[in-house]
């Protein structure tokens, strides 16, 4: 039964991961070609277009395991613990993303790989939170003490944010400042804006077909071990 | 004393009683201390790097690697002959538990503070002066907060095949906001600067402090509760 909903899970998770990689494969067309570049920063500035969406949807993904653990707390689902994991390991690897993009962005523009600006700091220790979270659940073998644990170390997590972002206003910083999600309107030339909210949407899309391939995954390996403790 | 209360100093007397007879973990936490701030001295050249200038990073990092090693000890005591089993047997609710876990292992990372500072003082040729009691100020606030994070992880970690290793990977993350903000505040603190520069981080503290103690008083239960 359960093995059959978790091959549904992988196989609606392909289709959709795949629709995602057209849809990204458009956007670098549409970031290159039907974008304007920018005066100052050149071609340099196109990976601008990968950087924030990745960062927007892996810091997305840290609230959903952040949020579906503190929902896991409440209403102790088992599905809610396959959901945080599935989205911490994705989000780690939109964490990659984000860390690897920036940097490469930040050697013609800053002319250095990376410095110690708050923001780039902090998000690199809110990637290594989820990465310690998942060494957490892979530390622990007991099924519902690493959904416990996990799931409080998730809520701290999301917490830590807040006060994440309110260090990067105190600290003087060298990132860019946002410039979508603040409170007045978005500085950006609507084509730029256009551009980037496409792709933002793609690694959107991108993320489910990942998390549901991944849960599909998780449930097939809780059935693996109903199966092994039965025999 | 409302019963909450003394149930709360019972449990820490008990950590502190308990410690205070073996005084080893202190010690070797003192001398850890102590070691840490030794090797820093040798990894700075004198000639380009002022002492003053390095201070406030050099004292925080102390404090934190000082605590990392204060927390990794607060619940594996408690997994000898089963303690911890005994303490929540007790009709003692579960925040107490963890507010007397809390406490204890705040007087414990105080006390290695309170030898450090002035081992700091003593190598690092700083001088205090009048900082001193907006300094003590700022080790109380920052302190409380990660030594919160630290007492929930490290009861969360002695459950994990490598405690030692996994306390620091999950700590770490959490104590960069406090660490941060009291190692600007101390740097302000050394150079005279005014009240009102360290304002922003003194509230960031204060914030950081009431949210993660409370949040880690009501998460403590889904921790040692099957």
């Amino acid at each position: 039964m359960s093995a059959t909903a978790a091959r549904a899970y992988v196989r609606a998770g392909t289709a959709i991961t795949l629709l995602a990689f057209l849809a990204l494969a458009g956007v670098y067309v549409l970031a290159l070609k039907f974008t304007p570049i920018e005066l100052r920063q050149g071609l340099a500035q196109k990976i601008f277009y990968l950087h924030v969406p990745a960062a927007w949807n892996a810091l997305l993904a840290f609230s959903v395991v952040g949020l579906c653990g503190g929902l896991y707390l409440w209403l102790n689902d088992r599905r809610l613990d396959r959901l945080a994991e599935s989205s911490a390991e994705v989000g780690v690897a939109l964490g990659v993303v984000m860390l690897t993009t920036g940097p490469i962005w930040a050697r013609p523009i800053w002319g250095t790989w990376w410095t110690w600006d708050a923001r780039l700091t902090l998000t690199l220790f809110l990637f290594f939170l989820f990465v310690g979270y998942l060494a957490l659940r892979a530390a622990l073998h007991d099924p519902g003490e690493r959904a416990r644990f996990s799931a409080v170390v998730g809520v701290l997590g999301l917490l830590l944010v807040p006060f994440i972002h309110l260090s990067v206003y105190l600290f003087r910083t060298l990132h860019p400042q946002p410039i979508v999600l603040k409170p007045s309107a978005p500085s950006l030339p609507p084509e730029m804006l256009r551009t980037l909210l496409i792709s933002g949407l793609a690694f959107l899309v991108l993320y489910i077909g990942l998390v549901t391939i991944r849960y599909g995954l998780a449930l097939a390996e809780e059935e693996k071990e109903r199966r092994l403790d039965a025999t | 004393m409302p019963e909450a209360l003394r149930l709360v100093l019972a449990i820490a007397a008990k950590d502190i009683r308990a410690e205070l007879r073996s005084r080893t973990a202190l010690l070797s936490a003192v001398v850890f201390a102590a070691l840490v701030l030794v090797i820093f001295n040798f990894a700075r050249d004198p000639t380009a790097v002022a002492a003053v200038d390095l201070a406030p990073s050099v004292l925080w990092v102390t404090f934190a690697l000082a605590a990392m090693v204060a927390l990794n000890r607060a619940f594996t005591v408690e997994r000898e002959n089963g303690a911890l089993d005994g303490l929540l047997l007790a009709p003692v609710p579960r925040g107490a538990v963890f507010l007397g876990k809390l406490v204890a292992n705040l007087a414990f990372v105080g006390t290695v503070e309170a030898i450090a500072l002035p081992l700091f003082v003593l190598f690092f040729n700083v001088d205090l002066g009048h900082a001193l009691p907006g300094l003590l100020g700022v080790t109380v606030l920052a302190t409380i907060g990660f030594v919160a994070v630290g007492t929930l992880f490290s009861a969360m970690a002695v459950r994990t095949r490598f405690a030692e290793l996994m306390l620091p990977v999950l700590l770490l993350p959490f104590m960069v906001p406090p660490l941060i903000g009291a190692v600007q505040v101390t740097a302000r603190l050394l150079a005279d600067r005014p009240l009102s520069e360290m304002m922003g981080w003194l509230r960031l503290l204060a914030l950081y402090d009431v949210v993660f103690v409370t949040l880690c008083t009501m998460a403590f239960a889904s921790v040692v509760d099957e």
